[in-house]
């Protein structure tokens, strides 16, 4: 243990565990493994429960952060779980994958001495406490039942955040989802190692012991639209449908086998478990070298399950360079740690094929920064003559999504961007039709899942003042 | 849970079962297709209707058992259940009057062929269809389409029922007639490259139904991408029926071949699992 500062203000963050890269880049188990009582005792008594409270400013949910860390450190579990889930309905998840550091642990005062507390690792000790310890935990006081009936499509982030808000306001929820299994992105996109399946279920089951129905195996749209939703049984519908659709790069040999959308591979990967192939009858093709072509999250995410799928080299390959990567820096730290190589200011030209229509090769340009572009970062530009080939046999797109146009197509009086979201007030989650809230990716575009959760939570609200005032007419 | 409440082969390799699903049964339309999986460790494989009855509440489904899937599929009986059934999924087929409309269907193809057929029969089309298989085991539903169609021809590969050869021989004697106004062409890949070949030099126009591999069937992976016409296109969204004269046939055919080892090696190793099991 390093010696503790001798100053009042304690300014050694408590580290979390972690499985040894060596180890972990072969296996599925979860990377990091959580603190420990001791150590998230040390570090909850390092909050000095200052009267600002920015930390809870910065949280998307506004969770009461001092309160749970108060409750942690005087070892009142129940009531630190109470404090966290009255405005998180799934912690141990944002425990997990939160990016806490451009949130909460950003705004605490302590980080000014760049020592933030560690309220994600926390957030999870206490989450974690909960699941392992259902029969401690404090009951959730529901109210009457309003005779209201809400329609949520979508059991990602947004939408389960928003049943259970609803839940809690006594109305009665159904979540379509159009998968066989609830959980949207937190199943299919985040892999077992970052965040384990039965995490996600355990919170899923909560959210059901609240009284959400979920309906699995229906895409709305198809099976019904929205309107007939609203015609049949609902007062209000909530979409939190995401934004599903996969980015392809357009250049010659995409469609050659072994290119894959990172949503496919990483859906073949974690909702379908091809890594347990021919165990489970989903198979996926694991390449000898690995190029993933990308520089966020989901790229580190479908690198690392290449890695552990068995292949021998697996490349990130991304067009800017290190400092303008919109992954998180722990997964970045976490990708590189595994063994993961980073190719920079690298920029894919075509993928090449086989005489089978296989990929075995692809033909990348090289890059250098010019002057920052619309989104802030220094634009790309491409280096004459700088034509390079790399020897691959299977691609990973990993360039973002955008929104499913399903229910915007089939949907009457809905709005949308020409980047195909769904046009909806930022605060309310009201969009331009009657009756209709929307909130998460499918609204702002691929973003993270607390924001997703963010605006679950707030559409909630608004729905929930709705019902209440058509009640009183 | 959805359960099957009637199921018979067909033929040695190919099974029809008829699976409650009330909700879906009430939207379905011709051309459309469902994803389903067998079980817990199961794939999600799409199958195209081969028929619906919204009154009843049930949709009827086709599969030759080709991998482990379909093995499954066939090993079960009527009171079991399907996991998972989600649909209807792709844009139904475009019916309209258009005047003579031959329908191709090959193989395990004659089953979707057969609502789409009713329905453009019911829109004043007249209808002559052409099935075909390997050999007269495979060969099912002569009947239903005798019913529906006004000129039927059936066809064997080795000649052991009816017409040898194969379905674009009797599809390019009737262009060569004449007064053919569309061709919908639905079976193996090959077939359907074939057929569009046959149809192209007449300029009839021929739509095709891509069965492709498939996870999510909602437009999120991309596993089923096409080329068509130069773009790329999706074959659970944006079709799946396509224009076969401007199908890529070369990359369609490729993409079908992706997993044929692993295939192989799951339903062999279902096939020792099943050694012992009644």
């Amino acid at each position: 243990m390093e010696e503790k500062a001798k100053s009042k203000i304690n300014l050694n963050r408590v580290d979390m565990p972690r499985q040894d890269p060596k180890d972990r880049a072969h296996n599925y188990n979860e990377v990091a493994l959580g603190y420990t009582e001791e150590m998230a005792l040390e570090e909850a008594n390092r909050c000095i429960q200052c009267p600002k409270r920015a930390c809870v400013s910065g949280c998307p949910v506004n969770v009461d952060i001092p309160e749970f860390i108060k409750a942690l450190r005087d070892k009142n579990m129940p009531e630190a779980v109470r404090v966290l889930k009255s405005k998180n309905a799934l912690p141990a998840i944002c425990g997990r994958v939160c990016p806490q550091e451009t949130q909460c642990e950003e705004a605490c005062t302590l980080g000014k001495r760049k020592a933030p507390i560690a309220i994600g690792r926390l957030e999870r000790y206490v989450a974690d406490w909960d699941l392992t310890n259902k029969d401690k935990r404090p009951a959730t006081i529901l109210p009457p039942p309003t005779g209201k009936k809400v329609a949520v499509i979508g059991s990602g982030p947004a939408g389960l955040t928003a049943a259970a808000d609803l839940a809690k306001f006594g109305h009665k929820v159904t979540i379509y989802e159009a998968l066989h299994t609830a959980g949207g992105v937190l199943m299919y996109g985040i892999p077992e190692f970052r965040l384990p399946k039965a995490v996600v279920q355990a919170e899923i089951n909560y959210v059901k012991s609240l009284g959400v129905e979920i309906q699995l195996d229906s895409v709305m749209g198809k099976l019904a639209t929205i309107d007939e939703l609203m015609d049949k049984d609902f007062d209000a519908v909530f979409l939190g449908t995401g934004a599903g659709l996969p980015m392809f790069l357009n250049i010659p040999g995409e469609n050659l086998n072994g290119v894959y959308s990172a949503n496919e591979f990483l859906t073949r990967v974690n909702l379908m478990k091809a890594y347990l192939f021919p165990e489970y009858d989903t198979p996926i093709k694991i390449g000898k070298h690995v190029a993933v072509i990308g520089g966020g999250n989901v790229a580190m995410d479908a690198a690392r399950c290449a890695l552990r799928l068995g292949a021998e080299k697996v490349y990130i390959v991304y067009r800017r360079s290190r400092t303008e990567m919109p992954a998180r820096h722990e997964e970045v730290e976490n990708a590189e740690e595994e063994g993961i190589i980073f190719k920079f200011l690298t920029n894919p030209k075509q993928i090449i094929g086989d005489d089978n229509g296989w990929v075995k090769a692809m033909e990348c340009y090289e890059m250098e920064l010019g002057e920052p572009d619309a989104s802030g970062r220094r634009r790309p530009i491409t280096k004459a003559g700088s034509e390079f080939v790399m020897d691959v046999d299977v691609v990973v797109v990993a360039l973002g999504t955008t929104p499913n146009p399903l229910i915007p197509s089939t949907t009457r009086g809905l709005e949308t961007t020409r980047h195909g979201t769904v046009v909806a007030d930022e605060q309310t989650g009201k969009t331009v039709k009657d009756r209709v809230w929307a909130g998460g990716d499918v609204v702002t575009g691929a973003a993270t899942v607390i924001s997703a959760m963010g605006a679950g939570k707030r559409a909630a609200a608004s729905i929930n003042e709705f019902l209440m005032k058509k009640q009183s007419f | 849970m959805f359960k099957i409440v009637w199921k018979e082969s067909l033929t040695p390799v190919i099974d029809c079962l008829k699976v409650e699903a009330p909700a879906l049964a009430a939207k379905a339309r011709a051309g459309q297709f469902v994803i389903i999986r067998v079980d817990e460790v199961g794939e999600r494989i799409p199958l195209t209707l081969a028929d619906w009855d919204a009154h009843e509440g049930t949709i009827t489904l086709v599969a030759m058992r080709v991998g482990t899937s379909t093995h499954k599929l066939g090993k079960l009986k009527s009171g079991d259940s399907l996991i998972d059934l989600v649909g209807p999924l792709g844009r139904p087929s475009e019916i309209e009057k258009y005047g003579n409309v031959v329908m191709v269907g090959g193989g395990v193809g004659i089953a979707p062929i057969h609502p789409i057929a009713r329905s453009l029969k019911n829109a004043g089309n007249r209808i002559i269809s052409i099935i075909g298989a390997r050999n007269r085991d495979l060969l099912f539903w002569e009947d239903k389409m005798q019913a529906l169609s006004d000129e039927l021809i059936v066809t064997t590969d080795d000649g052991s029922y009816a017409r040898k050869g194969v379905v674009t021989e009797p599809l390019k004697e009737l262009l060569e007639k004449g007064g053919i106004n569309r061709v919908i062409a639905i079976g193996p890949a090959i077939m359907m490259k074939f057929c569009s070949a046959t149809t192209r030099p007449y300029n009839v126009p021929t739509v095709v139904s891509l069965n492709a591999i498939m996870v999510d069937g909602t437009g999120m992976c991309g596993c089923c991408r096409l080329s068509v016409g130069g773009e790329t296109k999706f074959a659970c969204v944006d079709g799946p029926e396509f224009n076969g004269h401007e199908v890529d046939w070369d990359i369609t055919l490729a993409r079908q071949k992706i997993y044929l080892k692993e295939e192989k090696e799951s339903l062999a190793r279902w096939e020792s699992c099943q050694c012992g099991k009644s």
